[in-house]
């Protein structure tokens, strides 16, 4: 009887949770194995991979070129978080502990924006930022200044549309983390003479720390891969390793180099996710 | 006194700080929508030159513009139901059974999730390219689900965190077997989260830009189809289909939501 039940119960298993293995190894598992066999690669003449262990996609890592580009991208990413936990914080913390019956609403519409294209949005800006775009109109027809300012293609206006587009990321889970807050603790830290820095220094900071670490790493680790973003508002001034990846997998048509720049990527993003754990994240709160 | 013209000017600037954050998110979508009704033909549609319907009237013309927003809709449409079914499936097998193997396919979860997208796309580039599965509807459709898979599952395991196993005992006590209990009963209790889940996989196939521009092969999706007219400047009748997309999205959000709340109601 109990043997019966155990073997149903491992073939409803089976059926519940095969479909998903059988995915989860032939296309993503697989697919990143072949990606690290292939940075070890060569070309022949003709620009095909051919199965010649060569380390020398790793060498041309080195290239000072690159160099100049990892660091660029390191610190648009950088700069991209900052801006936007600046941001978001105040902003989260407002809507989260509003009293307003609209309190649902105002976080839709954190997410509404991110319903249309994101390219067509990244094109907006290119359009209201242009040298004769809206911003320029409004600033010379005021008055303010002369002459257009030359806002895009430049690292200004790569690090504004990451910030743009990374923004609810930031939000959402600064958002939970605040909800949760109990106010109770800031009533009674207030209660006992705290001024308002220490509580915030003291408590508020500390117990949304867990919002603060999954919002940056759901920011950082996106911003090194976005390419399209320095394409169309860095105008190839602001090149990410996003960039670098998808020239060689594209007109550059040497994927072995491809692959062993993403094989340099998904070392990045496997350290910073275990910085993150170390720092006490839940790698569950970067799904939803 | 003072004090409280100091809590209204705080007050105040909160008020004035959530607009501006608004105004910034808002922004670039505002320009789309009063360009799909400008009237100029001057590329890069910068100044106003008088409201028009006429972008709207010609997008009908627009047969590749309209065919690629077409197999966009397909694409999500067929993503949405298998990634849903394999997702909600593993999440209540992986949350009522324990065996071998499942931490590994824990850690393969979060993959797609965290790792930049450029690395899943080119990674099933190298995939497709390798073995005999065309590049096109169907590469796009298999990438698609796989980077939606992970989602579904986040969504519905939320739910089943707080699910009280006991009622499904109770079914099968009182003779109902596993198919009847699955379908009347930890179905329903999980449709929050299984409607959720489904929705965030539709609206992330809808769209996603880089993993389709690596395995579309010489199928165009409508983002891809931006991407491509970005280069010669936008034309506005992708504008006006931009907008309309908005306005379809939003009210398919504001009814799933409605529906979900009266049920709850």
């Amino acid at each position: 009887m109990i043997g019966k039940k155990m073997k149903a119960s491992s073939v409803s298993a089976a059926v519940m949770v095969g479909p998903v293995t059988l995915w989860l190894v032939f296309f993503v598992a697989v697919p990143l194995l072949y990606v690290f066999v292939m940075s070890f690669c060569s070309l022949d003449q003709n620009y095909n991979v051919v199965f010649h262990f060569t380390m020398e996609n790793y060498a041309r890592l080195f290239d000072i070129n690159y160099l100049e580009i990892y660091v660029q991208s390191l610190v648009i990413a950088f700069l991209t978080t900052v801006i936007c936990l600046v941001l978001a914080y105040p902003f989260s913390f407002l809507i989260a502990r509003t009293t307003s019956r609209y309190k649902a609403v105002l976080y839709m519409l954190v997410i509404i924006p991110f319903w249309t294209n994101s390219l067509i949005r990244i094109y907006g800006w290119r359009t209201f930022l242009g040298a004769n775009g809206w911003l320029n109109h409004v600033l010379i027809s005021a008055g303010i200044v002369d002459t257009p300012l030359d806002l895009l293609f430049s690292k200004g206006a790569t690090i504004l549309g990451m910030v743009y587009c990374l923004f609810p990321y930031m939000v959402m889970p600064l958002y939970t983390a605040i909800e949760k807050l109990d106010r109770n603790l800031l009533e009674a830290s207030a209660d006992l003479g705290a001024r308002k820095v220490t509580t915030y220094r003291k408590i508020v900071i500390p117990l949304t720390a867990s919002g603060i670490f999954s919002g940056s790493i759901m920011v950082f680790i996106p911003c090194l891969g976005l390419f399209f973003v320095s394409d169309i508002l860095g105008g190839g001034n602001s090149d990410i390793i996003g960039n670098l990846i998808e020239r060689q997998f594209q007109s550059g048509n040497n994927w072995p180099l491809g692959s062993a720049l993403s094989i340099i990527l998904i070392a990045v993003t496997l350290l910073l996710v275990k910085l993150y754990q170390k720092c006490g994240g839940d790698l569950e709160s970067l799904g939803v | 006194m003072k004090n409280q013209s100091k809590k209204k000017i705080g007050k105040a600037s909160n008020t004035l700080y959530c607009l501006l954050i608004y105004l910034f998110l808002f922004l670039p979508i505002a320009v789309i929508v009063v360009n799909s009704f400008n009237a100029t033909t001057a590329k890069p549609y910068l100044s106003w030159k008088g409201f028009t319907l006429d972008w709207y009237i010609r997008l009908f013309d627009n047969a590749a513009l309209l065919s690629s927003f077409g197999n966009t809709m397909i694409i999500a449409a067929v993503n949405t139901l298998l990634a849903t079914c394999i997702g909600t499936l593993a999440a209540v097998g992986m949350y009522k059974y324990k065996f071998r193997g499942k931490t590994v396919i824990d850690a393969l979860l979060y993959i797609p999730v965290v790792i930049p997208e450029i690395v899943m796309g080119i990674s099933l580039l190298t995939l497709f390219s390798k073995t005999s599965i065309p590049r096109g509807m169907l590469s796009l459709i298999l990438a698609h689900i796989t980077f939606s898979i992970p989602f579904v599952i986040f969504n519905v395991r939320a739910r089943l965190a707080g699910y009280d196993n006991s009622v499904e005992e109770a079914s099968l006590d009182l003779g109902a077997n596993r198919m009847q209990t699955f379908f009347r009963i930890t179905l329903p209790v999980l449709a929050p989260g299984i409607g959720g889940g489904a929705l965030l996989a539709f609206t992330l196939s809808l769209d996603d830009v880089i993993i389709s521009y690596f395995t579309n092969g010489q199928t165009m999706t409508f983002p891809l189809k931006v991407m491509e007219s970005i280069k010669s400047g936008v034309s506005p009748d992708i504008n006006a289909l931009s907008a309309l997309i908005l306005i379809g999205t939003i009210l398919l959000v504001v009814l799933t939501q409605r529906t979900s709340m009266n049920k709850k109601g």
